[in-house]
């Protein structure tokens, strides 16, 4: 990246609440029905049909705030933001304006070299829109001949968070959003998985020459399903811009939309039609005065936040540790290994490889057998770990018929099977003898076959050696 | 014999009870009568039961019977679901007549902007009958309704029963729910009754009214009293000069109020002159800004995508411009664009948002005035009933029919029309206001007052 | 006089999405300017200090809580729907 020009990146985060109903009725929120079996008048935006919010979301979006130490709104106001597609029934959606619940909060990014603090600007809640299907003989939208609309989506709650232009760089921009997806799933708020579109996120970004503090053209950057692809986007924006300005160019205010599995070809764009949305209050409904009460209920509720558990587990792990153990919601049951007696580094490495490939839920399992198990990770064979980690969250799991399974490690019983293999390819032995040392790894691995997993690979690597130089 | 035009919602009851007539032969008395005042949209068919039949204004939406609001665009709509208000009158047993005209989404006072034609006055039918509820109003003058619920965004109900005569209760904005009615203007709209005397308005209100899990604007509401006191003793009521002087007062409608003033003197009220200098001067501007501009983003949804009429288009936008340019009519485009452009960028602190500050400065002066009464009174309208089609072709002369009757609406407040004489020969309306939740207020002096006034409800041609 | 250009009514028109033929915008144009002229009367009044009214009565934190209630049946969803396509609402393409 060029010295002289300092990228601007703004974030805005959608974030769809797990509550049982929508954010105005009482329509159940959540996949699985067929389409348009989760709607009533309200959703389907009938004659005559009135919002009803839900208490639940209000007090999550409260919470949220609360996390992200905003400032709690001594009155909340929802807006109506007015405009027609298909995906919006009422021709207006229900939102917040310049009376959001939450403001003016931040969130402390820790990095390698110390936090990053971001701006919250504000966190408010929201109603999402429809689902779209547009349907066409080649399946492209742009030759779309009719569009067909699933209202169950339409009125679930979100939380939309918007931050500061406080973020420089790709990666802090990557670590932010990881960050706060594992604070709403740690407060219970929200799924938050990006390929379900239960979060989703749009990056402002533009660049200036450093220090100049200015403001330039923006573009947006929408539709990035993952947080690599958006550090990816970000990074070839910037550099796009930056080429731009450098060949004396002026950067032109467009939205970016990516296509999700398409991560390499560029982005449609688009020019931002100036929009109009005629903002006001809903008449249909009245203020939000969250009583301290609530609040101080709400905020007693919130634990240890995951990136002040990032900077403490820092002290003792590397950062990158820290960081990949909290963010993957693992570092509780590291904690809980190494107070079980596993060792810290090697209880890290098992989570964040071998177990995080097991795909079992953290929460479900008995750390004090997994610690067993971990302590004697180097005497089990790996296929036997590989199973106990994969059966770590079931009931009644024990590390005892695992531990039984111990390497075979006796010279006595390993060296006929090592000579067997070694006599069945002569040729490779021979080459091996002339100097071509990678071979060892074929004969270690013909070996391991051979017992099933169940050689101690250290012992058999010096047997194997020992017994190809003929000592 | 079962007199249409005469019989109240009290006594029909009675003679129910008493079983002097069945349920069928009430709803038939109704139901048989000629519809030639056009007050109806749609007919129903006797639901069986014994209850007292009503009619419900067309915005109002009953399931499974027509609900168009007076627009093209819902003519062919049939609601799934209850209003409020509906299922309340279904769970006292009260049994639908059927509809009533009401101008395109209760915008206008004469009900010529229905999209299926005026309703006549039935005093005279080549006068309007007011509106937007003037169908409601016509019916239960032309002894086609005992009585009816109507719904009231800047007089709609008040207005028509003035020009009637007879009574309509505009309630405390946030008494009764709005669920299922066809929305104008959510922070102005209330559903009331009409009937033809107090106790039967005061009744009907007391089915209808109180808070609505679905509506979330509703609160609880204090009992309401059947009013029976004939007299007016310790009420003190304001007369604010403004409402009772203001331009375009016809003299007749001056004189008939007047009298209404000195004979509920003569019942023991304190009478004295009030002032509410602003609202009467700013109101109809106020209202004609924050009635659009609700109006523009309620009436969005009728996009032909999900029910009503749908034309032809390209593409979705083009669609949504088809259908609303072929299903709307002239008053609903107006207001639509004159809110659209209230609250658009640029124009929302000059235009909505000072109307919203106006708003505040009407409530404030209307509290004043309460401090020292407990009630204020004035002509409903400026005037007497007009012919159909005088005013049709001047949108802004048609907005100030509401002169009197919008400020306390700004204000949320409630108001009772009485008829309090003739001009003309045509039924002379009293605008009683009180405070937030004063209906029982306006119930004891509307009756006391209705009582020495002994206005002849039927109309003299029908008589 | 505030007035309303030509421009202007087509402007909130569009986004009203209101199709106007040209009759149409010359009425409207003045009648609407008409209508903006009278209301234009608020601005008279000097209100900084008056806060706004959004809602007559002074209420607040009116909700429901977080429990499923029945959702209509599809028979009742589809019952007005101008065009239907298996259980989804078919409309011109976006």
């Amino acid at each position: 990246m060029s010295e002289t020009w300092e990228p601007v990146i703004g974030l805005e985060i959608h974030v769809q609440l797990k509550t049982e109903t929508k954010m105005f009725c009482r329509c159940r929120n959540g996949f699985g029905g067929g389409p348009n079996t989760q709607t009533c008048p309200v959703c389907l935006a009938f004659p005559g049909a009135l919002p009803v919010p839900n208490r639940r979301a209000i007090e999550e979006a409260i919470k949220l705030g609360l996390a992200l130490d905003c400032t709690i709104a001594a009155r909340a106001v929802f807006h109506r933001k007015n405009y027609f597609y298909p995906d919006n029934p009422k021709a207006y959606q229900i939102s917040q304006y310049d009376e959001p619940l939450c403001s003016n909060g931040r969130l402390a990014v820790p990095t390698a070299d110390g936090d990053v603090t971001i701006g919250i600007t504000r966190a408010h809640l929201e109603e999402d829109a429809a689902k779209n299907v547009h349907v066409a003989a080649s399946g492209r939208l742009h030759g779309a001949t009719a569009t067909l609309v699933d209202f169950n989506r339409c009125g679930t709650p979100l939380i939309e968070i918007v931050t500061e232009p406080d973020i420089h760089d790709a990666d802090t921009a990557k670590r932010f959003l990881q960050l706060l997806r594992q604070t709403v799933v740690e407060l219970d708020l929200s799924d938050a998985e990006l390929e379900k579109g239960s979060m989703r996120f749009d990056v402002n970004v533009s660049v200036r020459p450093a220090g100049s503090g200015e403001l330039r053209t923006r573009t947006e950057l929408k539709n990035m399903n993952s947080f690599n692809f958006a550090a990816k986007g970000i990074e070839r924006e910037i550099a796009r811009q930056i080429g731009i300005y450098e060949a004396g160019g002026e950067v032109q205010q467009e939205t970016l939309h990516f296509v999700p599995g398409e991560e390499d070809s560029p982005p449609i764009r688009s020019k931002e039609e100036a929009q109009d949305y005629r903002y006001f209050p809903e008449p249909d409904l009245v203020p939000v005065h969250p009583p301290a009460a609530l609040v101080e209920r709400l905020r007693a509720e919130i634990g240890e936040l995951p990136g002040a558990r990032i900077g403490r587990i820092a002290d003792t792990l590397s950062f990158y540790d820290a960081d990949v153990l909290v963010t993957g919601g693992l570092d509780r049951l590291w904690s809980a290994l190494v107070g079980a007696g596993a060792d810290a580094k090697e209880a890290a490495n098992v989570l964040s490889n071998q177990f995080v490939a097991a795909g079992v839920d953290p929460g479900t399992v008995n750390a004090a057998e997994l610690a067993k198990l971990v302590a004697a990770r180097a005497e089990i064979p790996r296929a036997a770990f590989d199973e106990a980690l994969s059966k770590a969250g079931d009931a009644g799991f024990a590390a005892g018929p695992y531990l039984e399974q111990k390497l075979v490690a006796d010279a006595g019983e390993l060296d006929p099977v090592i000579e067997r293999v070694i006599a069945a390819s002569p040729g490779q032995a021979e080459q091996f003898r002339s100097g071509k040392e990678g071979l060892l790894g074929f004969f270690v691995g013909q070996v391991m076959k051979e017992t099933g997993g169940k050689a101690d690979p250290r012992i058999v690597n010096e047997r194997v050696r020992a017994k190809l130089s003929g000592t | 014999m079962i007199d249409a035009l005469r019989l109240t919602a009290e006594e029909a009851k009675k003679l129910l009870d008493a079983r002097e007539i069945s349920g069928a032969e009430l709803f038939a008395a109704y139901a048989e009568r000629d519809d030639d005042l056009h007050a109806f949209l749609y007919r129903c068919d006797d639901p069986g039961g014994d209850g007292i039949p009503i009619a419900l204004k067309d915005v109002i939406g009953t399931k499974g019977v027509p609900t168009t609001a007076g627009s093209k665009i819902l003519e062919s709509y049939l609601p799934v679901y209850d209003a409020t208000v509906a299922a309340n009158c279904k769970r006292h047993g009260l049994r639908l007549l059927g509809k009533t005209n009401t101008d395109e989404f209760a915008m206008g006072s004469s009900t010529e902007n229905s999209a299926f034609g005026p309703s006549r006055n039935p005093w005279d039918p080549a006068r309007v009958p007011g509106g937007s509820g003037g169908g409601s109003a016509a019916a239960v003058s032309g002894g086609l309704a005992p009585w009816a619920l109507g719904s009231d965004t800047g007089g709609s109900i008040k207005q028509p029963s003035a020009l009637c005569g007879n009574v309509g209760l505009r309630p405390t904005y946030g008494t009764v729910s709005r669920f299922g009615v066809v929305a104008f203007a959510s922070s102005l709209d209330q559903v009331g009754p009409v009937a033809k005397n107090v106790r039967d308005c005061a009744y009907l209100y007391s089915i209808i009214a109180g808070r609505d899990a679905n509506d979330t604007t509703t609160v609880e509401v204090p009992e309401v009293e059947l009013p029976t006191a004939q007299d007016l003793k310790g009420m003190r009521i304001g007369v604010p000069t403004e409402m009772n002087e203001a331009d375009g007062i016809e003299p007749g409608v001056s004189a008939a109020v007047r009298k209404a003033i000195e004979l509920a003197e003569s019942l023991g009220a304190e009478v004295g002159e009030c002032s509410l200098p602003r609202s009467v001067d700013y109101g109809v501007a106020c209202y004609y800004l924050v009635a659009p501009a609700e109006a523009s983003s309620n009436l969005a949804r009728y996009d032909g995508a999900r029910y009503g009429l749908r034309s032809d288009g390209d593409d979705f936008r083009e669609m949504v411009m088809a259908t609303r340019h072929d299903g709307l009519g002239d008053e609903p485009k107006r207001r639509i664009m004159i809110g659209t452009y209230a609250l658009s960028s640029g124009y929302y602190d000059a235009y909505y948002g000072k109307a919203q500050r106006v708003r505040t400065m009407i409530r404030r002066e209307h509290a004043e005035v309460f401090e020292k009464f407990d009630l204020i009174v004035s002509p409903t309208s400026p005037t007497v009933a007009f012919a159909i089609g005088e005013k049709a072709g001047n949108p802004l002369a048609m907005y100030l029919n509401d002169l009197l009757t919008i400020p306390s609406c700004m204000a949320g407040l409630p108001g009772l029309n009485i008829p309090c004489g003739l001009s003309e020969g045509l039924p002379v309306g009293l605008q009683l206001i009180g405070p937030q939740f004063a209906e029982n207020t306006l119930f004891r002096a509307g009756h006391a007052l209705e009582q020495a006034l002994g206005f002849d409800v039927v109309p003299e041609r029908l008589r | 006089m505030a007035g309303i250009s030509k421009d202007e009514v087509l402007h909130v028109a569009r986004l009203a999405r209101l199709e106007l033929s040209e009759d149409e915008v010359a009425r409207f144009q003045e009648q609407l300017s008409a209508i903006l002229d009278a209301v234009s009367k608020v601005s008279e009044l000097d209100l900084a200090d008056v806060p706004p009214t959004a809602h007559p009565l002074e209420i607040e934190n009116a909700w429901a809580e977080d429990e499923p209630r029945p959702c209509l049946s599809l028979d009742d969803v589809f019952a007005n729907a101008p065009e239907r396509d298996d259980d989804y609402f078919r409309m011109p393409p976006a």
